[in-house]
C-alpha cells in the first residue's frame, strides 16, 4: 500500500514540475557543439539566458558534423514539433526558410541594428526572403596555412606566401625528411584542400564565379584546369598512410614535428591549444599560400523556427539578441578558437591569429575577397556540394584522370545535381 | 510461419471445447502485434520509400511526384555505378572466398584431430565481433605507414609494398579480405555440422571401393552438403548487400569514393545531401537486388516442402 501512495505522489510531483517547466517562458536549442570546449561554449548562452529569467533546454545532438543532428531536426520539423532555434548554416537557412518554417528577427534585428553590424555577406545568409530568420554566432577562417617552425627551419624554408612558394618548400622539406603537407583522405578535407588551392591561383573573383555562382564557363574553363593541376600536385607534398585520416590526427602530425604543413580551417587551432602551444611562437598561422586577400568564411548560426506561443516568441528574440552581444561573441569564440560575427569588438584577449583573422575579415570584407567556404556548406546546396566533391575526391585519388576531364564532370554533375 | 502454426493448430482446432477453443485463437492473438508491428515498420515503410522514390523530395519528404526520374538520375548517376560494380566485385569474392575457405577449414578439422573444439572456436571467434571493430583493426594492419607493409619493410624488405587500401583500384579488395576474415569461421561452422549430419557408412563405402580421401570429399561428401552450400550462400548475399559498417570503419568509402557500396549511397545521398528521392530510389534498387536472391530460395523452399 506504502508503495502505492509513494507512487501516486512521486506521479504528482512529476506532473506539478512538467507544469511549471511548460509555463516559464524558455527555449529549446538543437545544437551539436558536443566536445569538451564547444560545450563549455555553449554553456555560456545558457547562463546567460537563465541570467535573463528565461528557460534554456539543451538538445544537444553529438556526431557526425552535425549529420545526426540535421536527422534527428527533420524528424521534429516533420511530427509539427520543431525547437524554438537550431544550429542551422548557410544555403539550408534557405532551404527551411521555402520550407516556410522559420520565423523571422526583424524586431530585434532593427532594435539592435544588425544590417550596420553584420557585413553585408554575412547578413544575406541570416536573412530568408529580405527578413533575418538567422542570427550567426561566430566566423570560422577556412583558408589558413599551418605550420611547425621547428621543421620548417630543419628545412631552412620560410613560410610561403604564394603556391610555387609551397611548391619549392614542400620539396625542401622532403628533402629533410619530413612530410611536407598533412592531409586526411576524406572528401571535405579533399574539398577544403581544393578551395584554398583554387582560390591562391585563381583569386576570388573566379571563385565566386566557379564555386558560388556555379558559372558553366567558369567551371567548365581554363581557370579551373590550371586550379585542378595545381590542386593534384599538392598530393606530391602528401604522405601515403592519409586514407581516411581525420583531420586533427593530420593536425597532430603537424604538431608532434612530423609533418611541416597543413591547409585546415581554424578549428585546427582548438588542437594546438590543447597541446599547450602558443601561436606565432610554438606553431605558426598565415593565409593559405596566394590567399592572404581573401577570406573563406565558415559561418555556424542559429535559425529561429516559427512559434505561436507569445512567451516563447519572447524567449526566441531573447536568446537572438543574447547571442550577438559581445559578452557571449567573446566567450564562445575564445572557447571555440574562431572569431566572434560582429567585426567590431575588442580582439585583445584573442591569440595572433584569431587577431589577424579578423584584421582580414574586415578588410577583405570592405574590400571585396569575403567568400563563403564551399568545403563547408556556404556557398551552395548540399547535392550540389555533394556532386562537387564526389568529382574532386574522384579526380585527386585517381592518377589516370585528366584535368579536362575534371572540369567537363564538374560542369555536368552542377548541372544536373538540382532536379 | 503461418503454415507452420496453421500446421500444429489443425488438431486442436478439431476439438469444438471453449477451453480448446481458446487455445486454437490464443496463439493468433499473441502474434497479432508482432505481425501488426511488422505489416507497419517493415512493409508500409518499404511502401512508403517506394513513394517517396517517385517525388522530389529533397531535404524533407514532398508528394511533388516526378514518375521515374529519380531512378534516370540515378542510372546518369556515375557514383552509383561505382557503387554497384563495387557491391558485384564484393559480393562474388566474399561469398565464393568464405565459402572455400569455411569448406576446406572444416574438413581439416573434421579429421578427428586433438583440441578440435579449441580450435574450432578460434576459427569461429571473428564473427563474435562487429564489423566496426574488424573495420578498424584491419584498417591499422593495412595501413602502409602502420601495418603489414610497414612491419615487413621493419624487416629488411624494403621494396615490400602492400598498401591496396591507398589504392583505388584495390581497396575494394581489402574490403573482401577484412570480411572474409570475420565471416569464414562461420561458414567453417556451418560445414562442420553438415560433415557430421553425413552417415559414416557411405564413406566408409567409399573406402573400400578404394576412393582416395580427396576424392571421397569431392564426389561423395561435398554432394550431400548442398543445403548447407545453399544456405550458406543465402546468408552471405544478404550480408554483402547490406554492408554499411564495414566499409564506414574501414575505408569511409575512400580513396575518393572508390569503396562506396550501394547502402552507403543511400545513406549519403537521403540523409546528408539532401536528396531523399534519390536515395529512395537507390533503396528500392537494393530491395530488388534482396528480392532477386530471397525469391528463387523461397521458391526453392516452399517446392521442395511440398514435394517432401
Amino acid at each position: 500500500m506504502s508503495t502505492f501512495k509513494k507512487t501516486t505522489l512521486a506521479l504528482a510531483l512529476a506532473g506539478a514540475t512538467l507544469a511549471t517547466t511548460a509555463q516559464a517562458s524558455e527555449v529549446e536549442v538543437l545544437h551539436w557543439w558536443t566536445s569538451g570546449g564547444e560545450a563549455r561554449a555553449a554553456n555560456v548562452l545558457k547562463e546567460l539566458m537563465e541570467a535573463e529569467g528565461y528557460g534554456w533546454q539543451d538538445f544537444a545532438v553529438a556526431g557526425g558534423g552535425g549529420e545526426t543532428a540535421m536527422t534527428v531536426l527533420k524528424s521534429r520539423a516533420m511530427s509539427g514539433n520543431p525547437p524554438s532555434a537550431a544550429q542551422i548554416k548557410g544555403p539550408e537557412i534557405q532551404e527551411w526558410g521555402e520550407l516556410g518554417l522559420l520565423g523571422e528577427l526583424s524586431e530585434v534585428a532593427d532594435a539592435e541594428g544588425w544590417d550596420e553590424l553584420l557585413p553585408e555577406v554575412v547578413a544575406d545568409v541570416m536573412r530568408y526572403d529580405g527578413e533575418y530568420v538567422a542570427v550567426p554566432v561566430n566566423v570560422h577562417r577556412v583558408n589558413w596555412l599551418w605550420a611547425n617552425p621547428e621543421v620548417l627551419e630543419a628545412a631552412g624554408v620560410e613560410m610561403p606566401t604564394t603556391l610555387d612558394e609551397l611548391f619549392e618548400a614542400g620539396e625542401a622539406i622532403r628533402e629533410a625528411g619530413f612530410v611536407p603537407l598533412a592531409h586526411g583522405g576524406q572528401s571535405w578535407q579533399d574539398a577544403t584542400v581544393f578551395e584554398s588551392v583554387l582560390l591562391g591561383g585563381q583569386g576570388s573573383e573566379f571563385y565566386q564565379q566557379a564555386l558560388v555562382d556555379l558559372d558553366p564557363e567558369a567551371l567548365g574553363g581554363e581557370q579551373m584546369i590550371a586550379a585542378l593541376e595545381d590542386f593534384k600536385r599538392t598530393r606530391e607534398l602528401m604522405d601515403e598512410g592519409m586514407s581516411g585520416r581525420d583531420w586533427n590526427i593530420a593536425t597532430a602530425m603537424v604538431i608532434e614535428g612530423v609533418a611541416g604543413f597543413q591547409l585546415m580551417g581554424d578549428w585546427a587551432k582548438g588542437e594546438f591549444t590543447a597541446a599547450g602551444l602558443t601561436a606565432g611562437e610554438d606553431y605558426l598561422c598565415a593565409a593559405a599560400p596566394g590567399t592572404e586577400d581573401a577570406f573563406t568564411f565558415n559561418i555556424d548560426s542559429l535559425a529561429m523556427f516559427r512559434v505561436t506561443d507569445d512567451e516563447e516568441r519572447e524567449a526566441q528574440q531573447a536568446l537572438a539578441r543574447l547571442v550577438l552581444e559581445p559578452t557571449f561573441q567573446e566567450a564562445f569564440n575564445l572557447a571555440k578558437g574562431s572569431i566572434p560575427a560582429r567585426p567590431d569588438l575588442d580582439m585583445s584577449e584573442f591569440d595572433s591569429c584569431a587577431q589577424q583573422s579578423l584584421a582580414d575579415f574586415q578588410r577583405t570584407a570592405e574590400e571585396g575577397g569575403l567568400v563563403p567556404s564551399m568545403a563547408h556548406g556556404m556557398a551552395v546546396r548540399a547535392d550540389i556540394q555533394g556532386a562537387i566533391f564526389d568529382v574532386v575526391t574522384n579526380y585527386f585519388n585517381d592518377a589516370d584522370m585528366p584535368a579536362e576531364e575534371a572540369a567537363e564532370r564538374m560542369v555536368s554533375t552542377a548541372q544536373a545535381a538540382s532536379f | 510461419m503461418k503454415n507452420s502454426s496453421a500446421i500444429r493448430l489443425a488438431p486442436g482446432a478439431k476439438r469444438s471445447t471453449p477451453s480448446g477453443g481458446l487455445q486454437a485463437w490464443l496463439p493468433r492473438l499473441v502474434l497479432a502485434p508482432s505481425v501488426a508491428i511488422s505489416l507497419f515498420f517493415v512493409y508500409g515503410f518499404m511502401l512508403w520509400t517506394f513513394v517517396l522514390s517517385l517525388t522530389s523530395s529533397r531535404m524533407l519528404p514532398s508528394y511533388d511526384f516526378v514518375g521515374f526520374g529519380q531512378y534516370a538520375r540515378l542510372m546518369a548517376n556515375e557514383r552509383w555505378w561505382v557503387a554497384s560494380t563495387n557491391l558485384m566485385i564484393f559480393g562474388v569474392l566474399f561469398v565464393a572466398v568464405c565459402l572455400v575457405i569455411g569448406a576446406l577449414l572444416a574438413i581439416l578439422l573434421d579429421q578427428k584431430i586433438r583440441q578440435e573444439g579449441a580450435l574450432r572456436t578460434i576459427y569461429l571467434y571473428p564473427m563474435a565481433l562487429s564489423f566496426i571493430v574488424t573495420g578498424v583493426v584491419w584498417k591499422w594492419l593495412l595501413n602502409p605507414q602502420l601495418g603489414i607493409q610497414a612491419m615487413v619493410q621493419g624487416w629488411g624488405f624494403e621494396s615490400f609494398r602492400f598498401d591496396w587500401i591507398v589504392d583505388p583500384d584495390m581497396a575494394i579488395y581489402t574490403l573482401v579480405i577484412a570480411a572474409v576474415w570475420q565471416a569464414s569461421g562461420f561458414v567453417m561452422a556451418l560445414f562442420l555440422a553438415g560433415l557430421r549430419g553425413i552417415d559414416d557408412s557411405i564413406i566408409k563405402a567409399a573406402q573400400l571401393d578404394g576412393a582416395s580421401l580427396p576424392r571421397i570429399y569431392l564426389r561423395v561428401v561435398m554432394p550431400c552438403l548442398r543445403p548447407v552450400v545453399f544456405s550458406a550462400v543465402m546468408i552471405l548475399a544478404h550480408i554483402a548487400i547490406k554492408s554499411f559498417d564495414l566499409v564506414v570503419a574501414l575505408t569511409g568509402g575512400g580513396p575518393g569514393y572508390a569503396t562506396d557500396l550501394p547502402a552507403t549511397f543511400m545513406y549519403a545521398h537521403a540523409f546528408t545531401r539532401a536528396q531523399i528521392g534519390l536515395g529512395s530510389a537507390s533503396a528500392m534498387l537494393m530491395l530488388g537486388g534482396v528480392l532477386a536472391i530471397l525469391i528463387p530460395y523461397l521458391y526453392s523452399e516452399l517446392r521442395s516442402r511440398k514435394h517432401g
